[in-house]
């Protein structure tokens, strides 16, 4: 059989886009000999058609510009010799076997054989090594600018919800095996909303903001602050720990400090209490490839480990 | 006899080419302003109804179907009836398709600000502005055929087929491209899912284009050049192949949308090589108009109405040679996702749609008026303004399109990616800066037609012949 099996449904289909193609640019052909062969002779005046519409409208009937005939012709014999070289008729693969697949996978296998000798050279090095070859970090600098910088910023500053990766603060670890882990499989950060978390009220949200301020020895109201401490003590220290510190195995974040991944106003901390946050860093790895993660890995972790 | 039974239907005429301008000035102007916010974002001042995704579809919307839909109901009502020796079969019909033509751009005007979307491109209208839409557009068939049944001439006149042709397949597309189940008043969901959605919306897109924007307009082209020029059309024989080749061939053409996508190969081949071979089709309209002018070129000297028509052919033989060019998948890799596109759009929408109207109203509304046109001089200095504001306009994004595309695939010796997307889109602004200024040109054009449409219309002498729309008697054939 000409036709690929369990593409469509029944071969009714391949038959009937095959013939109804073919059938039509034939059409088109017949449509042409039929009108352009009817030429008059060069010496003959061209005639109008008798008819007249709307006073003076009429019609000449000169025959088909030569060159544009041959145009049509041209087009139409490219087009049939197309549908049968290259996928068209159906199912039917075309003579030549091309398809997007076949030339992506072409292109992908040419691309790795070309570039797999400049990744060999960084397979046996660890990261703290990599980080400090200006050829890796350079490599991981252009992968960085392609992947990340829509939500980490060209300068890797990080925005409101997108963290800063220059710094030495880290939601899930800054060590090299940590890297590699958060840019290969991603994460999933999560702060249960004040109702999961069983607060009552905003009354409980105020207090426990109140000490949280207090944690970073920023101003607050100390009476308010010691009612959160108790909530703060039921709740919040199975992620942030009694002493507010985080714990980078759950990406809770660091409370004693001046960072604040969803802003630090009274008013933001307080949403983030009562509303809670859900963040996600997608998984990279199944399409860049472990060599390419390492080399990511590495450029971040230079950002941050400069001697 | 009744003065209806011995007079054309000029009211319905008038209505709609001055709607047109109207709307003309409108979707320009939202165009300019998007093409500003696209230059300096901060245009949109943080307001949601003047963001860009909400304006670009009112623009769309506004100069499709708005400016180029009106010309078109114009100028069929007012071809169908001298061409067939017959006043419109309807006045109240020819009546509910302007007032009801008008609510439906109003609806648009307001549900497109306020976000109401059904995301297709070029089919944005929510649900019940759909069904207005087709509730128009089969009384306007009906209208339209129903003249033509009672022409008094056995011959249908070659304007009236593209015509047709343009109503019937607009009113196919528009339903099956919109079948869509609501969930509420202003929201529904399209009855296609995944790669079939995208299918038919190309579908209908790329014949949105080629029904709308160049049927139609090609029926217009039939008319108005043969008029303006005082010569025949140049070959009946012509007008018959490429009018069969061309509602034949672009009915395939809108996969090469989808190059490069989930949509099988088999399809995608399909929609290039259809596209190839549509390429002759386009073309046979173009040499048509042109070579009508034979024998009458020095007319062009001297007729800035003229020269609008044949600038107008010029530009849609320039986009319709482009569109086959980038249909071809190995060009598409390169043009696909960048303002090539928009460029290649703007030269059929600006050079060959707009031009061509305009040339067309200039000639159809001292005619159905009955008033001398103001200034020929205007129409002059609004053809340079349009002709230079387009060039500026496609240049810019020519140059733009194919910088895109060349800066996204340039690769680095570790093969890793030589620009960052935002490099990209940097690199791009002197280029949005000169489209906005073309685009300001050309809207400038279009104030100073209104302006002399205006004079015109509202000068109080009468020409000679005064509103000629005494139904004629058919010429005897010779």
């Amino acid at each position: 059989m000409y036709f690929v099996e369990g593409v469509f449904t029944s071969s009714f289909w391949d038959w009937f886009i095959t013939i109804g193609t073919l059938l039509s640019i034939f059409a088109c052909f017949l449509l042409i000999v039929w009108i352009g062969g009817d030429r008059p002779a060069p010496d003959q005046d061209v005639e109008t058609m008798g008819h007249v519409w709307d006073e003076d409208l009429e019609e000449y009937n000169n025959p088909l510009p030569m060159w544009w005939l041959q145009m049509f012709y041209i087009t139409l014999v490219f087009g049939l010799f197309y549908v049968f070289l290259y996928p068209s008729l159906g199912s039917f693969p075309g003579l030549l076997k091309e398809s997007q697949i076949v030339e992506y996978e072409r292109e992908m296998a040419s691309a790795k054989a070309r570039f797999a000798p400049t990744y060999a050279r960084y397979g046996q090095m660890d990261i703290p090594e990599l980080a400090k070859d200006p050829a890796a970090t350079q490599i991981g600098q252009r992968l960085f600018s392609t992947y990340c910088i829509a939500c980490h910023g060209s300068d890797a500053g990080g925005v409101k919800g997108y963290p800063n990766l220059r710094d030495d603060d880290w939601l899930w670890g800054g060590e090299p095996t940590q890297l590699i882990e958060t840019i290969a499989n991603g994460r999933n950060g999560l702060m249960p909303s004040a109702e999961a978390n069983r607060l009552e009220g905003d009354a409980d949200v105020k207090a426990v903001t109140q000490y949280v301020l207090s944690l970073s020895g920023r101003e607050h109201d100390a009476a308010a602050a010691e009612q959160g401490k108790a909530v703060y003590g039921k709740v919040c220290q199975a992620c942030h720990m009694p002493d507010g510190t985080g714990m980078t195995a759950l990406g809770a974040p660091n409370l004693t400090d001046d960072i604040w991944l969803y802003g630090g106003t009274v008013a933001e901390i307080e949403q983030t209490i009562k509303h809670g946050r859900q963040n996600r860093m997608p998984a990279h790895g199944e399409f860049l490839g472990e060599e390419k993660v390492k080399l990511l890995s590495a450029y971040i972790y230079s950002l941050s480990n400069k001697e | 006899m009744s003065e209806e039974a011995t007079t054309y239907n000029y009211k319905v005429v008038r209505q709609f080419a001055l709607l047109s301008i109207a709307m003309g000035v409108i979707g320009m102007f939202v165009g300019v302003y998007a093409a500003a916010e696209l230059a300096w974002p901060w245009l949109n001042f943080d307001i949601p109804y003047i963001t860009f995704s909400r304006i670009r579809p009112l623009h769309t919307n506004a100069v499709i179907f708005g400016f180029g839909g009106s010309a078109l109901f114009a100028t069929s009502y007012y071809v169908v009836q001298r061409t067939c020796h017959t006043r419109l079969i309807s006045d109240k019909l020819a009546a509910f398709t302007f007032w009801g033509w008008f609510a439906i751009l109003l609806a648009a005007a307001i549900t497109l600000p306020l976000g109401f979307t059904s995301s297709k491109e070029y089919a944005e209208l929510e649900w019940p502005i759909d069904i207005a839409i087709t509730v128009v557009w089969v009384v306007y068939a009906i209208v339209f055929f129903g003249t033509i049944m009672q022409r008094k001439v056995k011959h249908i006149y070659v304007a009236n087929w593209f015509y047709g042709a343009f109503i019937i397949t607009i009113a196919m597309l528009h339903i099956f491209n919109n079948l869509e189940v609501p969930v509420g008043m202003w929201k529904s969901y399209s009855a296609y899912a995944g790669v079939q959605d995208a299918m038919v919306q190309w579908w209908y897109g790329h014949n949105a284009v080629g029904f709308f924007l160049t049927a139609g307009f090609l029926g217009m082209m039939y008319y108005f050049v043969p008029k303006q020029a005082g010569r025949p059309v140049y070959s009946y024989r012509l007008s018959i192949v490429h009018f069969w080749a061309l509602i034949f061939t672009y009915i395939w053409a809108g996969p090469h949308h989808l190059h490069y996508t989930a949509l099988p190969d088999w399809t995608q081949s399909l929609g290039m090589v259809m596209s190839l071979i549509l390429l002759a089709p386009s073309w046979g309209g173009m040499i048509n108009g042109i070579m009508t002018l034979s024998g009458a070129w020095d007319k062009l000297r001297t007729d800035p109405i003229l020269r609008f028509l044949i600038v107008a052919l010029s530009f849609y033989g320039m986009s319709t040679f482009e569109g086959p060019m980038m249909a071809i998948k190995t060009v598409n890799a390169l043009s696909h996702y960048t303002d090539w596109t928009i460029g290649h759009v703007h030269s059929g929408a600006l050079g060959w749609v707009a031009m061509i109207s305009m040339g067309s109203l200039y000639y159809l509304i001292p005619r159905v008026f009955g008033r001398k046109l103001y200034s020929l001089g205007l129409v002059e200095l609004h053809f340079w303004l349009a002709t230079i504001g387009i060039v500026l306009y496609i240049s810019a994004m020519w140059v733009s399109g194919i910088m895109q595309g060349l800066m996204w695939r340039a690769v680095n010796p570790d093969g890793t990616l030589t620009y960052s997307f935002v490099e990209s889109v940097a690199a791009m602004h002197p280029f949005y800066v000169t489209r906005f200024v073309g685009g300001a040109l050309f809207l400038t054009g279009m104030l100073i037609m209104t302006i002399n449409i205006l004079l015109t219309i509202t000068a109080a002498e009468e020409t000679e012949e005064g509103v000629n729309d005494r139904v004629l008697e058919p010429a005897p054939a010779h």
